[in-house]
C-alpha cells in the first residue's frame, strides 16, 4: 500500500505542534507549577508583606500590586518558551523536524501557540488570587477582558525573544538562569511593587527605561479609569514591533546551522 | 540521468573553523541497495549523513536524491526519506503512540491515515504493550525500534540510520538487522553509518570506508577484503624433523614466506588452487599434518589498513 502524502498547510503542521506541546505539558503538569504557583506565592507574600509598608493596607496595595504580579508572571510564563525550545534542540528532536516535509518555522510557531494557553493560565492565577485578596477593580468587566488581551500579547511577544535566546544560548541551564536573571531584574526594577517616586535618582531613570513599567502604568490606567489611554497604544505598537523583529530573528537562528 | 540512482553526491566537502572535516566526496547509491559508510569515530560520517539529509549546509558540492538537488528542491528531497538519528530523537514526554501519531500527521497523513498507521507498525516493531507507556520508561533497544518506526511512517523510498545499533546488546542488534533486512526486501534503500565492521559485512551491499573526511576505498565487502586484506593458512606440521622440508615446499607452492611457531607453520597465500598443490606435495613427500585451518580476510583487516581514525 502506498500511503498518500497530501499536501497539508503549515497550519495544520502548526497546530500539530502546538498539540504536541500541549500533550507535553499534559504528561508534565509539574512544567506548569512556574505559572500557577509562582503568581499565588507571591501575591500572598508581597501583598501581605508589602502593603502596610507602602499603601497603608493590603486593600489599599492590590491595585498597584495585581498589575505588577500580572507582569512578573508572564515573563515567568514567557521565558519557559526559551528553555523549551532549547531542550528540543538538546534532544535531537528538532533535527528530526527539520528532515520533516514541513515548513521550517512550524516547530518554533507550534511551540508559540502552545504558550498562549501558558500565559492565560499564569494571567487567570494572578487575578484570581487578587480577587479572592480583596481587589475589585472599579471598571466594567470588558477592561479586565481588555488587560487580559494586552498581557497576553505582551507575554506571547515577550516570548518570541526568549525564543531567540533559546536557540542561540549554550545550553538550557544558561537560559534558565537568563531567564531568572532577566525576570527579576525587569520586575523588580521597575513600579511593579512600589511607587517610583520612593527610588533614588538613578534608579528611578532605570525604572522608567524598563518597559515593564510602562506596560504595568498601562495596565493600571485601563483599571483606574476604564479608558484606553496612550500608554497603552504603545505597549500594543511595541509588542508589534517586538513579534516582526524577533520572530523574523528566530527563524534566521532556527535555520541557521544549515 | 539514469533512474536507478537513489543518492548522488558530487565533491562533497565541508569545512568547520578552517578544519575540513569532509574532503571532496563522491559517491552514488543505487535504488534498493544497503549502502554502508564505515570508518572510525570522527571520521566524517554523521556530517556527510547530516548534509544529504538536509541538515547541514555543504560548504561545497552537489547532493541529489532521486533528482531532486536538496538545495532547490529540499521539501521534495524531504518527503522521500526517513531519517533515524544516532541519539533516538524521539519525543521523551509523551507516549509511542502520540509519537507515531504526531509524526504522521507532520508527514501529512489525515487523522484517520495516522491512527491506522500507528496502529501497523506499534504491531509492526512489538510495541503494542508500551504503546501508552512514557518514553523514559523504555529499554535502549524499544527506544531505537520507535525511532526506526517513526521513520518508516509514510514507507520512505530512502532511510537513513545513523549508527543504527550503536549501545545496543548483541540480541537487540540482531533483532535491528532483521528489521533492517526486511525493509530492504520490500524496496526500500538504506544508507547506515556504522562504525562495527560486522555490521557492515552482514549488511551492506556496498562499503565506503572513511577516514579524516576522505573517501578511501568503495566497493562490495567481499572486494573490500581480496583487494586489502589476505588469507592466511595455517598448519600443524606432527614430527619435528619435517618441519623445515615442509615450510620449504609451502614457501614454493604459496609463493610466501611461512612464520613459523613451534610446530604451527602459516602462509599467505593468494588462490585455493596454492593451498591444493602444496598440500599434495606434503603428501608425496609422506609428511603429516593436522589442524589445517584456513583464515579468510575479514573487514578488520581492511578498517586497520585503511584507517588511521583520530589516535
Amino acid at each position: 500500500m502506498e500511503i498518500k502524502k497530501n499536501r497539508i498547510s503549515t497550519i495544520q503542521n502548526i497546530n500539530t505542534m502546538a498539540y504536541r506541546n500541549l500533550l507535553k505539558t499534559l504528561h508534565n503538569p509539574d512544567h506548569l507549577m512556574d505559572v500557577l504557583i509562582q503568581p499565588v506565592m507571591f501575591m500572598i507574600l508581597f501583598g501581605y508583606l508589602f502593603g502596610g509598608a507602602i499603601a497603608g493596607g493590603v486593600h489599599a496595595y492590590l491595585p498597584i500590586i495585581v498589575p505588577g504580579i500580572l507582569i512578573q508572571t508572564i515573563l515567568s510564563a514567557a521565558s519557559g518558551s526559551g528553555t523549551q525550545i532549547k531542550e528540543d534542540m538538546e534532544t535531537g528532536i528538532f533535527d528530526r523536524f527539520k528532515t520533516l516535509p514541513i515548513a521550517h518555522i512550524a516547530p518554533l510557531a507550534g511551540q508559540l501557540l502552545a504558550d498562549i494557553l501558558r500565559l492565560v493560565l499564569a494571567i487567570i492565577a494572578s487575578l484570581t488570587t487578587g480577587y479572592l485578596m480583596g481587589w475589585r477593580p472599579n471598571v466594567a468587566f470588558g477592561w479586565i477582558v481588555v488587560i487580559i488581551l494586552i498581557t497576553v500579547f505582551t507575554g506571547w511577544a515577550i516570548s518570541w525573544i526568549y525564543a531567540f535566546i533559546g536557540l542561540m544560548a549554550k545550553s538550557a541551564t544558561m537560559v534558565e538562569s537568563i531567564s531568572l536573571m532577566t525576570m527579576l531584574l525587569l520586575s523588580f526594577l521597575s513600579n511593579a511593587f512600589i511607587p517610583i517616586n520612593t527610588l533614588p535618582k538613578f534608579l528611578r531613570i532605570i525604572a522608567n527605561l524598563n518597559p515593564m513599567t510602562h506596560v504595568i502604568t498601562a495596565i493600571r490606567q485601563i483599571l483606574a479609569t476604564g479608558t484606553f489611554s496612550n500608554t497603552a497604544w504603545i505597549v500594543l505598537i511595541s509588542d508589534l514591533a517586538i513579534v516582526l523583529i524577533f520572530a523574523s530573528l528566530t527563524v534566521w537562528a532556527y535555520n541557521r546551522q544549515n | 540521468m539514469q533512474n536507478n540512482i537513489a543518492i548522488n553526491v558530487e565533491h562533497l566537502s565541508k569545512t568547520f573553523n578552517n578544519q575540513k572535516v569532509v574532503d571532496d566526496v563522491s559517491f552514488t547509491v543505487k535504488k534498493g541497495e544497503v549502502f554502508g559508510l564505515l570508518g572510525p569515530n570522527g571520521a566524517g560520517k554523521t556530517t556527510i549523513l547530516r548534509m544529504i539529509t538536509t541538515l547541514l549546509k555543504p560548504t561545497t558540492g552537489n547532493i541529489t536524491i532521486f533528482d531532486h538537488d536538496i538545495k532547490k528542491d529540499s521539501k521534495l528531497a524531504r518527503s522521500t526519506f526517513g531519517v533515524t538519528g544516532q541519539y533516538a530523537a524521539v519525543d521523551e514526554d509523551i507516549t509511542a503512540k502520540e509519537n507515531l501519531l504526531i509524526f504522521s500527521r507532520l508527514n501529512g497523513l489525515s487523522k484517520k491515515e495516522a491512527q491506522i498507521r500507528t496502529k501497523e507498525l506499534l504491531k509492526e516493531f512489538s510495541l503494542e504493550k508500551s504503546a501508552d507507556k512514557s518514553i523514559k520508561e523504555f529499554s535502549g533497544g524499544m527506544r531505537r525500534r520507535l525511532d526506526l518506526a517513526i521513520s518508516l511512517i509514510t514507507r520512505p523510498e530512502i532511510i537513513f540510520l545513523d549508527e543504527p545499533t550503536t549501545g545496543l546488546d548483541p540480541r537487540t542488534r540482531t533483532q535491528m538487522w532483521d528489521t533492517i533486512r526486511n525493509l530492504v526486501k520490500h524496496g526500500s534503500t538504506v544508507f547506515l553509518t556504522t562504525q562495527y565492521l560486522e555490521e557492515a559485512d552482514t549488511l551492506a551491499d556496498r562499503i565506503a570506508v572513511i577516514d579524516h573526511g576522505k573517501l578511501i576505498r568503495i566497493g562490495t565487502p567481499d572486494k573490500l577484503k581480496h583487494e586489502i586484506g589476505e588469507s592466511k593458512m595455517s598448519l600443524k606440521i606432527i614430527k619435528n624433523i619435517d618441519i623445515l622440508p615442509a615450510a620449504k615446499i609451502l614457501q614454493n607452492a604459496l609463493n610466501s614466506k611461512p612464520q613459523i611457531i613451534n610446530n604451527t607453520i602459516t602462509t599467505r597465500f593468494k588462490t585455493t588452487e596454492q593451498i591444493i598443490d602444496g598440500l599434495s606435495q606434503l603428501s608425496t613427500d609422506k609428511i603429516n599434518v593436522s589442524n589445517l585451518t584456513i583464515q579468510e580476510p575479514s573487514l578488520d583487516d581492511v578498517f586497520m589498513a585503511l584507517t588511521i581514525g583520530k589516535n
